[in-house]
């Protein structure tokens, strides 16, 4: 079958009817290579991830050396070792994800509906959005480490608002880290927002205000539902990397209040080669965040997942 | 339009809250890179052009952007051309297992990186592969992947498939219609992809730490240097390449523009 046969049937048209099997010889031969990739790079080290966090150590081996076995006490060991680690790494995320949505929810509103219309004001904004994309993460983590030193200007004019203690600071302490999470992932929640919020017909806001409805009630019962899937995915968008990053925690933190997942992995992994309990707690990681979207999806009912 | 007026003045207050906090660390980090500072770029010691005069000047830190520039074009050009074809599948495929593939796709993009990292060196290390640039080439296509095929599936569903009728009612032939009506109008997506994937691959540093073993990328230079203190050319580094990421957004804006137009 040629590829323009294969790409022209409509979406949504249904299979024509035929034996069972694949019916697209051509379309099998575009995914061929992509999925290939991705079964021998994604599923294959995942399975591999799976099988080392059951790995048991050497009897009179070096340090680092493991032979495969089912050890299932690994599990427990680590867990019991290591829970408070990833309980604090999944409550940064969902702070720094409540906070990246209460922050970036009027920036979205703003590029979406105030400056409809407007396409250079608009362009000019998501350029804004998308500007930290262009300069290194790394890097901009570290300009957080200076901007929220003791002696510097942001937390001296917190002090001199009474907003903290006199010798009170922000950096190394879990307040550093969930500013440093929530500036990270910021533009991953407002570039999903503006996108739902666009596609919201100004005339429902009018028709609003036409039914005597105040603004807030408007927003309540119009614009905010209408923006679920926007909310859905710039959540997950921001919650996931902010659970196993390590970054803003290893450069912002102190090591001892705001130690999180993935600081321990790397640790496990590279400083104490310790790989069975490196991998247990990725797979924890992993099929932990995979329960948690598939409930929250299903609750928040898309099916839209990015 | 008495809804649009939701607190006329709040809401674009907080917004631009929004944006100053988005904007301020960037502005921190041009900054710098006209610090007087020749190691340990903390204080503000007085203005200089000394870095942006000789951007190499600091050890290692040219080798290291050329190592995530390598990368990065490597890794963009594989995950653009393999992303893609999946993608065009599909969408347009109605065959057994699509919902899988679709499910396949999704799942790198909702496991944490520390996790992907970890699975990656997990498996190069028991396949004996040396961990370098090779390593991370295959890495970052992997995460870049699924992004790109998000990207260009959205631009696939807006297309008409009429378009490719009309072409085979043309007698073109099945490439020459992919390559004459759907490819170009792909095009733009498929840039917009690509860009993506670049700008993922060449600011990753968590993929690229468990990959990399003793190649080393823009990011891992700067977080090792972190500790000791990140000199001046690194931000120059990172201004230079926002500049050049404007002017390239701007350019293709009047690109876009002038076409509409013209």
């Amino acid at each position: 079958m040629s590829v323009v046969a294969a790409l022209s049937r409509p979406p949504g048209a249904a299979a024509p009817p035929g034996p069972g099997g694949p019916r697209r010889p051509g379309l099998r031969r575009l995914l061929a290579p992509g999925l290939l990739y991705l079964v021998l790079l994604f599923v294959l080290p995942v399975g591999m991830l799976l099988a080392t966090s059951l790995y048991a150590p050497v009897p009179g081996g070096e340090l680092g050396e493991f032979a495969p076995a089912l050890r299932w006490q690994n599990y427990t060991e680590a867990l019991a070792q290591f829970w408070p680690q990833l309980l604090r790494s999944f409550g940064f995320a969902a702070v720094a994800t409540v906070a990246t949505l209460l922050v970036g929810y009027p920036m979205a509103y703003v590029i979406a509906v105030r400056a409809r219309g407007r396409p250079g004001v608009q362009g000019l904004l998501v350029v804004l959005v998308v500007a930290p994309f262009f300069t290194s993460f790394v890097l901009r983590t570290v300009a957080w480490k200076q901007i929220l030193a003791d002696e510097g200007a942001v937390v001296a004019a917190l002090r001199w608002l009474h907003l903290l203690a006199p010798d009170g600071r922000v950096s190394a302490t879990p307040v550093a880290v969930v500013i440093g999470l929530t500036y990270s992932f910021l533009p991953f929640m407002v570039l999903p927002l503006f996108a739902a919020l666009e596609r919201l017909d100004p005339r429902l806001l009018e028709a609003g205000s036409d039914l005597y409805a105040t603004p807030l009630t408007t927003f309540r019962t119009v614009t905010l539902p209408l923006s679920a899937p926007g909310v859905v995915a710039g959540t997950l968008l921001t919650f996931i990397p902010a659970v196993g990053d390590y970054v803003n925690a290893a450069l912002l933190g102190n090591n001892r209040s705001t130690v999180m997942i993935g600081q321990v992995i790397d640790a496990r992994f590279f400083r104490v080669l310790d790989y069975p309990t490196a991998a247990v707690l990725s797979v924890v990681l992993m099929v932990s965040i995979l329960a948690l979207v598939t409930s929250y999806v299903r609750r928040a009912g898309t099916e839209e997942l990015v | 339009m008495n809804g649009l007026r939701l607190g006329r003045a709040v809401v674009p207050t907080f917004a631009a809250l929004g944006f100053v906090f988005l904007l301020v660390p960037i502005a921190y980090t041009v900054l710098f890179s006209f610090n007087d500072a020749a190691k340990s770029n903390l204080a503000w010691r007085g203005f200089t052009l000394d870095a942006w005069r000789n951007p190499c000047g600091a050890p290692r830190v040219c080798s290291a952007l050329v190592g995530s520039l390598q990368v990065g074009l490597v890794s963009t050009l594989v995950a653009t051309v393999l992303g893609t074809l999946l993608a065009v599948a599909l969408v347009r495929g109605r065959f057994r297992g699509r919902g899988a593939v679709n499910l396949l796709v999704f799942l790198p993009m909702a496991t944490p990186e520390v996790v992907l990292g970890a699975a990656l060196v997990s498996q190069f290390l028991s396949l004996r592969l040396p961990l370098g640039f090779g390593t991370v080439v295959l890495a970052h296509v992997m995460f870049c992947l699924s992004f790109v095929v998000v990207a260009v599936k959205a631009r696939v569903a807006t297309l008409d498939p009429a378009l490719e009728h009309a072409a085979a009612d043309l007698y073109a032939s099945g490439w020459q219609a992919f390559w004459r009506v759907t490819f170009p109008l792909l095009l733009p997506g498929i840039g917009a992809a690509a860009l993506l994937a670049f700008s993922l691959s060449f600011d990753d540093f968590i993929v690229t730490s468990f990959t990399s073993g003793p190649f080393t990328t823009f990011p891992e230079f700067v977080y090792v240097s972190a500790t000791r203190g990140i000199p001046p050319q690194a931000n120059v580094i990172s201004s230079a390449m926002f500049a050049v990421a404007l002017l390239v957004v701007v350019v293709v804006q009047l690109v876009h523009r002038a076409r509409r137009r013209g």
